[in-house]
């Protein structure tokens, strides 16, 4: 489970470039969930994983993460901690593996995820079968390039794998950062695919940003829409299977027309008419 | 040919160096500037224990986890206080000049006692007596148990580093160097790395250092100069040599090759009548125009190729 409590964060404060992206977000992903997040631009969507990923540290609020026993507050871990139970896949393709590597140290890296870093050997006693497995689930030949510096691969190869380093130990939660944005429709729709395959497989807790609306009406079994920093729509279960994608470009329209009326706005029209 | 063989030894030593420069410049993309000051922290520590009666072996062991020490200061200051791994470096040098001087008790100590290449020396003479003649050519057979034994350790360093590299550790370095932000998702601090790097680092520089104190007798407060622009010349000259490849034993063997055929141009140049004196200005210049020789290149051909295609437009239009 993963419980955000009044969590605030502003950028560059008491500056010209001051931004509030999140003001006071409460929000409780149950586990086993797999929760789509849409936002406008500056919506906080991002900074929403941002903040549970430890990429910043909060002003305010308390982040915490497992169920039962195993619940911890993460608010003032590093990030390298909370990725012991966090798996990522960023927007940029290439940010989720080290090209010099290889597939398969790549891969080991990441089935070591959190644990210490020790002097043997990366490779030695290697699930090298598994691992052609997970990759020829994917669909693109990669079985047989365990051994190939990762760098050689395309962005959705890249992209495709990041997803499997990310899921290979099961970890509590899995944040997915538009990780499809930067890729060409071919291959964003294979790593959907690949996604929806994964996800339900290791029934991992998943939230996952998206900007399309595609995604967020087909995908998920909960969605949540961010606007100016706080949730602006929770819809779950039957209400969320029913929405489609026309239904979300109307609640932008929505929300951009509330945008027309906002704080300064009201400001500007109270002058005028005192 | 006397001269070769000692060229050659020199060069096999400086590689040893090369090793902790790959490690912090090629793997970590930071110019450590420590090396400056852990280098002759190594002969320095190395010198003194001889001199105080302690056996080779330990005297240039101690020298080494002293350098390593040092390393792990850079990489605190650098990690730890976020300061720019370049003055990070910078810092620790400048006070490692006076630490060194501390050790020493005075700017240079001599080294009269065994070394690390007594016994190979001695089993040199022991089979070859004072001289022997390489391709009709009377060689000092001291100056072949150098050798020996130069290779002989880089051999070892050089394989210890290779296997290093390929284990988790050695690989969460490189992943490290390579997308640190990856390695951060996979639930390892980076900052650890980059301190065990360093240490790692100026660890095989202090042992460079060491074993270069043991080869000449002597220990120098000014050994150090320019040892970084050393290491980075051999590192970059060694990757000229075996091409841009991702393969770790390449690399590591690149840098080897490297040090020991920059330690041979240099020794041919001052042959030659360069005066031993400009050698670090001609040092500094080849290595900056290795760094930015190749992008120089490309952008001028890619203009000359822009104005020739403007010349032959216009030759169309008219």
């Amino acid at each position: 489970m993963l419980r955000l409590e009044r969590v605030r964060k502003t950028f560059n404060p008491g500056t010209a470039n001051e931004v509030r992206a999140l003001a006071g977000v409460d929000l409780t992903i149950e586990d086993g969930s797999f929760t789509v997040v849409i936002g406008t631009n500056g919506s906080g969507k991002s900074t929403l994983q941002g903040a549970i990923s430890g990429a910043f540290s909060l002003d305010a609020g308390r982040i915490v993460l497992g169920s039962h026993g195993q619940a911890a507050d993460i608010t003032d871990w590093p990030e390298h901690r909370r990725a012991h139970r966090i798996g990522r896949v960023f927007q940029d393709p290439f940010a989720g593996t080290a090209p010099d590597l290889s597939v398969a140290e790549n891969l080991a890296l990441a089935s070591k995820r959190g644990s210490l870093r020790t002097l043997a050997p990366l490779l030695r006693g290697a699930n090298r079968g598994h691992w052609r497995e997970l990759l020829a689930q994917i669909g693109l030949g990669l079985e047989n390039r365990l051994d190939d510096p990762i760098g050689l691969l395309s962005g959705g190869q890249r992209q495709s794998i990041t997803l499997l380093m990310a899921t290979l130990t099961k970890p509590s939660l899995l944040l997915l950062d538009e990780h499809t944005a930067a890729l060409d429709p071919r291959s964003a729709e294979l790593v959907i695919g690949l996604t929806e395959r994964l996800v339900r497989q290791s029934r991992a807790t998943t939230l996952m940003v998206t900007h399309s609306m595609q995604q967020a009406a087909s995908l998920g079994d909960r969605l949540i829409a961010m606007h100016r920093g706080r949730v602006y729509l929770d819809v779950a279960g039957a209400e969320k299977q029913r929405l489609t994608e026309s239904d979300l470009l109307g609640l932008f329209t929505q929300m951009r027309r509330d945008d027309r009326f906002d704080d300064a706005a009201c400001a500007a029209v109270r002058a005028h008419y005192r | 040919m006397s001269l070769l063989i000692a060229t050659l030894a020199i060069g096999l030593v400086f590689a040893i160096l090369a090793l902790g420069v790959y490690l912090s410049f090629r793997v970590y993309q930071i110019p450590d500037m420590t090396a400056d000051g852990s280098f002759p922290l190594g002969a320095a520590i190395a010198a003194r224990m001889l001199k105080e009666g302690a056996d080779p072996v330990t005297a240039t062991a101690t020298g080494v986890a002293v350098g390593a020490l040092a390393g792990v200061v850079t990489g605190i200051i650098h990690t730890r206080f976020k300061v720019n791994a370049i003055l990070a470096g910078i810092l620790v040098m400048t006070a490692l000049y006076s630490v060194n001087l501390r050790i020493m008790g005075a700017s240079n100590l001599p080294i009269t006692a065994g070394t690390l290449f007594t016994p190979f020396d001695d089993a040199a003479r022991a089979m070859l007596g004072a001289e022997t003649t390489i391709i009709g050519r009377p060689v000092p057979s001291n100056d072949i148990g150098l050798l020996a034994a130069s290779a002989i350790f880089v051999a070892t360093i050089a394989t210890l580093l290779i296997l290093f590299l390929k284990t988790e550790l050695g690989a969460a370095m490189r992943a490290t160097g390579d997308n640190a932000r990856m390695l951060r998702a996979l639930g390892t601090s980076t900052d650890r790395m980059i301190v065990v790097g360093l240490a790692l680092s100026n660890g095989l520089v202090a042992l460079a250092g060491a074993l270069f104190a043991q080869m000449q007798g002597f220990a120098d407060a000014q050994m150090g100069i320019g040892v970084i622009v050393l290491g980075l010349a051999s590192v970059i000259l060694g990757q000229t040599l075996v091409g841009p490849v991702r393969s770790v034993s390449l690399g590591v063997a690149g840098a080897v090759m490297g040090a020991v055929l920059f330690r041979l141009l240099v020794a041919i140049a001052i042959r030659m009548g360069l005066d031993a004196n400009d050698l670090k200005l001609v040092t500094a210049v080849v290595v900056l125009a290795a760094i930015v020789g190749p992008g120089q290149v490309k952008e001028f051909r890619a203009r000359r190729a822009r104005t020739r295609l403007r010349k032959e437009e216009a030759h169309a239009a008219a």
